[in-house]
C-alpha cells in the first residue's frame, strides 16, 4: 500500500471527530444531570468544558485544511475530509446546546422543580442514541443506518410537542410557573436542535459513501 | 457510548504525538547542515544570493521554486557536487556538523560519502543489482559482510522483496521506479548521514513516485533528507519543511521563504510564495 503517511493522517481526523463526539455526548448527559439534580458545580463545569470542545473543532479543522493543502485528496478521501469538516461544525453546535442547557440549569438551581422530569431526559436519551448510532454509521460507512437514524428525529419532535403543550398548560394554570416553564421549553428546544444536528450528520454519511448530498428528514421545527 | 467506537490507535497516537513534539523541540537545535550567507557564481553570473538554510535532522526539507531559480545549484552546494564545474565559485559557509565543507583541507570525496545524492534520472551502473549496491561499499574499502550490507541497504530502500531472487541480474532490467530505489539503496550502502535528492521522481510514473515518497518518509527514522522538486504538490505531500526560491531581477536565486510545510502551503508569509503556490506567478 502506498501513501501510508496520508492514510494515517486521514484516520487521525476521523478519530479526532469521534473523540469530539464523545465529549459532546458527555456534555449532553451531564447537562441533563445538572438540571435534574440542580447541581450548580456540574453546570459550571459543563460551561467551562465547552471551550475544550470548541478547541477540538478548530484543531480538527486545521488538520483537514492542511490535508487539503498538502495531500491533494481526491474522490472518497476528499469526501471524507469535507464530511469531517461539516460534522465537526455540527458537533460543536451540539456542544453549545448542551452548554445552553447547563446555563438554564444554573438559572433554575435555586427553585424547586416545576414537575418531575420524564420527557426531557427521554428526549436527551434519544438524541444521544442517535448521535452514537450516526458515529457508528460513519465509522462503518453505512448509509442505510444513517437514513434510519434520521427517522428517529420524529420521536424527538413528538416529545417536544408533548413537553411544550404540557408546559403551556402549567403557565395557564398559574402565572408563577411562567418563568420555570419558559426555561424548560428552552431546554427542550436545545434538545430538539441537537437531534436536528444529528440528521445533518446522517446526510454527511450518505454523502461520504454515495457522493451525493441528499436532504433526509426535514424537521418540523 | 462513543468511547466504544474509539480504538487503541487513539491512545497510541496521543502518546506518539508527545514523542513527536519532543522530537520537534530537539530538532530546533539539531541541524545537520546549515548554509550561512551562501553566494554562488558561475563565472560572472551570480546564481545564488545570500542563502541561509537549516536542514533538520531526521526530517525532509524540500526546495521548491520556478525553473532556473537555483534549486539544483543550491542542493549541489550541500555536498560539493558543483566543484566539478570550472567556473563555479562560492562564498559564505556550508556547515555540516558545524564544519564548513568548503574550507581548505576538507576532502570533497569524504563529504560526498557522508552526504549522499540521488539524481533526477535513475543511473544504475550496467552491472548486477548486487554489484550496484556493493560498489560504493567496495570503493570505500569495506571488506567481508558485503552480503549483509547489500541486503540491509535494499531493505531500507524497500526493494529487497522485489529483487531478492534476482540479485545477480542486470540492474537495467528493473523498472524505472525500481532503478531509482536501487540508486537510493546504493547511496544508503555507504551509510551517509544526509541524503540529497535532486528531482528524484521526475522520470517516474505516479505510483512509483508515491512509493519513493513513502520510502523517504521511512528513511527519516535515520536520515535527514533534502529534496529539490519542481513538483510543488510533491513537496507539500512529503516535506516537513519547505524552502521557496525565486529569481531576482538579475536572475540570481534567492530564498524568499522557509518554514514548516504546513505553514508555507496554508498560510505563507510572503505574497510571492502565495502567488507561486497558487499558480499566479512563475
Amino acid at each position: 500500500m502506498t501513501r501510508t503517511a496520508f492514510e494515517r493522517q486521514l484516520s487521525e481526523i476521523q478519530e479526532d471527530m469521534l473523540v469530539m463526539a464523545g465529549m459532546v455526548e458527555s456534555a449532553i448527559e451531564r447537562s441533563i444531570e445538572a438540571l435534574k439534580s440542580r447541581d450548580v458545580e456540574l453546570a459550571r463545569q459543563i460551561i467551562a468544558d465547552d471551550i475544550k470542545i470548541n478547541r477540538k473543532r478548530y484543531e480538527t479543522e486545521e488538520k483537514c485544511l492542511e490535508l487539503i493543502a498538502t495531500q491533494q485528496p481526491l474522490a472518497s478521501d476528499l469526501r471524507t475530509i469535507v464530511a469531517v469538516l461539516h460534522i465537526t461544525v455540527d458537533l460543536e453546535r451540539m456542544g453549545d446546546h448542551a452548554e445552553g442547557i447547563a446555563k438554564i440549569a444554573l438559572m433554575m438551581a435555586d427553585e424547586p422543580p416545576l414537575k418531575p422530569y420524564i420527557d426531557i431526559p427521554r428526549m436527551a436519551q434519544i438524541a444521544i442514541e442517535m448521535m452514537v448510532d450516526v458515529m457508528e454509521a460513519f465509522k462503518h460507512r453505512d448509509p442505510a443506518s444513517a437514513r434510519a437514524i434520521c427517522n428517529r428525529d420524529d420521536e424527538v419532535d413528538a416529545l417536544y410537542d408533548q413537553v411544550y403543550g404540557e408546559l403551556v398548560t402549567y403557565m395557564i394554570q398559574d402565572p408563577r410557573n411562567i418563568e420555570r416553564a419558559t426555561h424548560l421549553t428552552w431546554v427542550a428546544h436545545n434538545l430538539e436542535r441537537i437531534a436536528d444536528r444529528v440528521t445533518n450528520i446522517c446526510e454527511r454519511v450518505v454523502y461520504l459513501v454515495e457522493g451525493r448530498i441528499e436532504e433526509l428528514n426535514v424537521s418540523k421545527y | 457510548m462513543i468511547e466504544q467506537l474509539l480504538t487503541d490507535v487513539v491512545r497510541e497516537r496521543q502518546m506518539s504525538q508527545t514523542i513527536e513534539r519532543q522530537a520537534a523541540a530537539a530538532d530546533a537545535l539539531d541541524r545537520v547542515i546549515e548554509t550561512r550567507g551562501l553566494n554562488v557564481w558561475y563565472g560572472d553570473f551570480q546564481a545564488l544570493r545570500d542563502i541561509n538554510l537549516g536542514v533538520a535532522a531526521r526530517r525532509i526539507s524540500a526546495i521548491i521554486g520556478p525553473s532556473g531559480c537555483g534549486k539544483s545549484t543550491l542542493i549541489r552546494c550541500l555536498n560539493r557536487m558543483n566543484d566539478l564545474i570550472p567556473s563555479f565559485r562560492a562564498e559564505g559557509e556550508v556547515l555540516f556538523e558545524e564544519q564548513n565543507i568548503y574550507e581548505r583541507g576538507i576532502d570533497p570525496v569524504e563529504v560526498r560519502r557522508r552526504i549522499g545524492m540521488v539524481f533526477q534520472k535513475p543511473n544504475p551502473f550496467p552491472k548486477s543489482i548486487y554489484e550496484n549496491v556493493a560498489f560504493g561499499a567496495r570503493v570505500n574499502g569495506y571488506v567481508g559482510r558485503l552480503n549483509e550490507i547489500v541486503e540491509r541497504a535494499l531493505r531500507q530502500a524497500a526493494l529487497w522483496d522485489e529483487v531478492k531472487d534476482k540479485l545477480h541480474k542486470n540492474a537495467l532490467t528493473l523498472s524505472g521506479g525500481q532503478q531509482q530505489r536501487l540508486c537510493i539503496a546504493r547511496a544508503l550502502a555507504i551509510e551517509p548521514e544526509v541524503i540529497l535528492m535532486d528531482e528524484p521522481c521526475s522520470a517516474l510514473d505516479p505510483v512509483a513516485t508515491l512509493k519513493i515518497e513513502d520510502l523517504m518518509r521511512e528513511l527519516t527514522e535515520r536520515y535527514a533528507i533534502v529534496i529539490v522538486t519542481h513538483n510543488m504538490q510533491q513537496a507539500a505531500r512529503v516535506a516537513d519543511f519547505s524552502a521557496v526560491m525565486m529569481m531576482a531581477e538579475d536572475r540570481a536565486g534567492e530564498m524568499i521563504e522557509y518554514g514548516p510545510t504546513r505553514e508555507v502551503f496554508t498560510n505563507p508569509k510572503e505574497k510571492r510564495t502565495e502567488d507561486y503556490i497558487t499558480g499566479r506567478f512563475g
